[in-house]
């Protein structure tokens, strides 16, 4: 049996008071998948630190420009994507936050968190200008039903 | 209002009580200030009871990064009190366990300044 995957986008313009909105649907969405409160928090986390870096580096504020953020709950993972209309940028060229040289510095560790708290994380420029984010976290392996099929308690059934 | 700062004073020792949320933007900006407005009036003996704060963000890790250097610079301390857990965890992720202070109880906090 195939499982469908569930969609939910989002557009926001490029104002930090928005990030609040955005990471209020992002609880939403982990609780409805059954992510524990951990994983909520973290998730929740990656999130506002990928819009965040979107809003301030990529669109640098400019309100003719948007963020856009989707989620796609699927049988296995939550994945979440963030669009930003900027210049784009290299994650490697980013100084490592981690170096004791850099421990000290006001910023540089938001990627560091987004790496940390999801499964996976990558980078890459839209091949209409800006960049995309893909983050996923994986959702707790699925029950077996009596006839071996797969089985979710919350979205994604 | 995303964050709450009360002040209080201990001896020569602020201590400044917080709590809501250290995030990009409102809640950054109202740290920096309360601690900028300390040493504006030369009392740079600091303690930050993060007791009650829910949610930091790299932004407010950045900016507990930064009191912490400026307070040093005027030759004072900055230190911090009463992690909750997930806030911990960020610093330990960023290796900055090792940089700050920490203390978990009030009073040990202050008899380190003596």
């Amino acid at each position: 049996m195939m499982l469908a995957e569930n969609v939910v986008e989002l557009t926001i313009t490029s104002q930090l008071e928005f990030i609040d909105l955005v990471t209020t649907l992002t609880d939403n969405i982990s609780g409805m998948i059954g992510f524990d409160e951990d994983a909520s928090y973290w998730v929740n986390m990656a999130v506002r630190e990928s819009v965040a870096n979107a809003v301030e580096h990529g669109n640098k504020y400019d309100p003719q420009k948007s963020v856009d953020i989707r989620y796609t709950v699927g049988p296995d993972e939550l994945k979440v994507t963030v669009r930003d209309y900027g210049e784009g940028f290299d994650p490697s060229d980013l100084p490592d936050p981690l170096d004791p040289q850099n421990l000290l510095n006001p910023a540089g560790r938001g990627i560091l968190y987004m790496r940390t708290f999801m499964d996976s994380v990558e980078w890459q420029r839209h091949p209409e200008g800006g960049m995309l984010v893909s983050m996923s976290k994986r959702r707790t392996p699925p029950k077996q039903n009596d006839e071996g099929e797969r089985t979710h308690d919350a979205v994604g059934n | 209002m995303q964050l709450e700062i009360r002040e209080r004073a201990v001896g020569d020792v602020a201590i400044l009580d917080l709590t809501g949320k250290i995030t990009i933007g409102e809640g950054s900006v109202q740290l920096r200030d309360s601690v900028g407005s300390l040493l504006d009036a030369g009392r740079n003996r600091i303690i930050l009871n993060l007791g009650g704060v829910t949610y930091v963000d790299s932004s407010g890790i950045g900016e507990l990064v930064s009191r912490f250097t400026t307070t040093k610079n005027t030759g004072g301390r900055l230190k911090l009190l009463n992690l909750p857990k997930k806030i911990k965890d960020l610093l330990m992720i960023t290796k900055l366990l090792t940089v700050f202070e920490i203390y978990e109880d009030e009073s040990t906090a202050l008899e380190s300044f003596q």
